[in-house]
């Protein structure tokens, strides 16, 4: 099930939902209906692994030179 | 005695048409501050207009707060139109006010409900041009002060719901004097930089003056030309500036913009486990629905019972067979039929028959002939017995025989008249037994007539 390792988070949700909405739709042939299952348990794993896995990215900041650079809450100054 | 004393009502009367007569009651302009402000639930305004010394009440009827493009609230700073009248029942004198603006801010007022309806018009605010917001976007850009409560209400909600997404503050100013180029800029920046799927733009709450920049109209073109799609989050929920009408979606708060911006890792989690589930369940009902499906049909008769299929066959067959043999024997003897009908029909054509009748014709044919040529050849010697008396008699030679004689020129002519011939000419007179040649001795012409 290597086809699906290269999708995106959001690309995998897409396709779990249209897979669900196939089997939904009944009078699926045997065959298909268990490759679909078997597609949409693969997506299903990647999509709870890549939530679960999720690097939490940096926030950034464009500073005066418009370039990016990390950037730290001020949590002591109010507006 | 009594004619000394005026009843109340004489005198509040005597009042009221005193301060109704005064023209510059009629028509007054005042300016204080809104307090003890009521909305009757008719619609009519009750209020008391105050300042450092000094406090009227008021009232602002229906018919004339309807068109008013504030909520007076306690408090407020406000310009008034109105007149002076005594409300006889209670003897209060009282301001009526037919228009109010709030005080000081009137013209920022009068200016962003100028450029509200000016963008309306425009269609800004159309429906049709919103951008749709993602649902899971990567990299989100945040347009605001890089200080103060609503980039980290920001930063922290978005964090706490879906860690995966990257974001990037591009930070400006959002009040003052160069607020309105420092955001439009910033707008224009992030549309140029090609990073983010979607751009949160606001700041925290504050005065009309302080939210000002998201009035402008730089900004509000700004939003509006963005290829990516805008949040908009400007102070708290009861302020809405140019920009909130613009943007593709409107949130009450920065923490209520970042909860529309990202969804939460959390319900993901759940809505997985959810289609994992269903999944499953849909699974099985298909194999359940196929399962039923191959049971009932190896529960089938024909599987059941198949040599009663075969016997049943084999009836059929025999039915058929009957059936073919039957129409067999009909065929055969129609056929038989009309071939004895044919053999008789063609008996009566037989050659020979015509070839007697053909024989006895030509008999007939050969005996009538020769009748006819007898008598022809009968009839035809007749004839020429006859033409030959006729030829004997036109004979010449027969004529010449009674004394008749021919004479020819010497050049062989027949002389037919005297004139032919001349004396001394010599001609030849042929008998029918001989010539005698001779010599013209004289011509003697015979006029007879």
């Amino acid at each position: 099930m290597d086809k699906y390792k290269e999708l995106t988070f959001e690309e995998a949700m897409e396709k779990l939902e249209e897979i669900i909405g196939k089997l939904e739709e009944g009078d699926v042939p045997l065959e298909k209906a268990i490759s679909y299952y078997q597609d949409g348990m693969v997506l299903s794993k990647i999509c709870g692994d890549k939530l679960n896995h999720i690097q939490e990215k940096m926030v950034q900041i464009m500073n005066e030179q418009g370039e990016l650079v990390p950037f730290d809450i001020q949590e002591d100054e109010k507006q | 005695m009594t004619e000394k004393y005026l009843t109340v009502t004489a005198l509040t009367k005597y009042i009221k048409r005193k301060m109704d007569m005064d023209p510059h009651l009629r028509n007054i302009w005042l300016k204080g501050e809104i307090s003890n402000f009521k909305l009757h639930s008719r619609g009519h305004m009750y209020l008391t207009i105050k300042d450092d010394g000094a406090r009227i009440n008021a009232v602002m009827f229906a018919g004339n707060n309807r068109s008013l493009k504030f909520k007076p609230e306690d408090g407020m700073k406000v310009l008034i139109r109105g007149e002076i009248s005594v409300f006889e029942a209670t003897g209060q004198y009282q301001l009526y006010i037919q228009q109010m603006e709030p005080d000081g801010i009137g013209s920022l007022y009068l200016a962003f409900e100028q450029l509200k309806e000016k963008l309306r018009k425009q269609g800004y605010f159309d429906q049709q041009y919103k951008k749709s917001i993602p649902q899971m976007p990567n990299h989100i850009g945040v347009i605001t002060s890089p200080t103060g409560a609503a980039v980290r209400d920001i930063i922290t909600t978005i964090k706490r719901r879906y860690p995966v997404v990257q974001v990037t503050v591009l930070p400006v100013l959002v009040q003052g004097m160069n607020a309105a180029s420092s955001i439009s800029k910033a707008i224009k920046k992030a549309n140029e930089m090609e990073l983010f799927d979607c751009i949160i733009l606001g700041r925290g709450g504050g005065s009309i003056e302080e939210l000002w920049g998201f009035n402008e109209e730089v900004v509000a073109e700004a939003i509006f030309k963005s290829k990516i799609p805008i949040i908009s989050a400007v102070g708290h929920e009861t302020d809405t500036t140019i920009s909130d009408y613009v943007a593709d979606l409107r949130a009450p708060t920065p923490t209520g913009a970042a909860e529309l911006a990202v969804p939460s890792q959390y319900e993901l989690l759940g809505k997985i486990l959810k289609m994992k589930q269903s999944l499953n369940s849909l699974i099985s009902i298909t194999i359940k629905h196929h399962r039923g499906n191959l049971e009932r049909m190896s529960n089938a008769y024909a599987f059941r019972y198949p040599e009663q299929l075969i016997r049943q066959k084999e009836q059929e067959l025999d039915k058929a067979k009957e059936r073919m043999d039957r129409a067999f024997q009909l065929i055969v003897h129609t056929s038989s039929q009309r071939l004895s009908n044919g053999k008789t029909r063609l008996l009566t054509q037989h050659p020979k028959r015509r070839l007697d009748i053909a024989t006895k014709t030509l008999q007939q044919l050969v005996k009538q002939n020769n009748q006819l040529m007898k008598q022809y050849v009968e009839m035809q010697s007749i004839q020429l017995n006859r033409s030959m008396d006729k030829l004997t008699l036109l004979n010449p030679l027969e004529i010449m025989k009674r004394g008749f004689a021919i004479p020819y020129t010497q050049a062989g002519n027949i002389i037919k008249t005297s004139t032919q011939i001349k004396q001394k000419d010599h001609i030849r007179i042929n008998f029918h037994d001989g010539i005698v040649n001779c010599e013209v001795l004289d011509i003697k012409e015979i006029n007879d007539g």
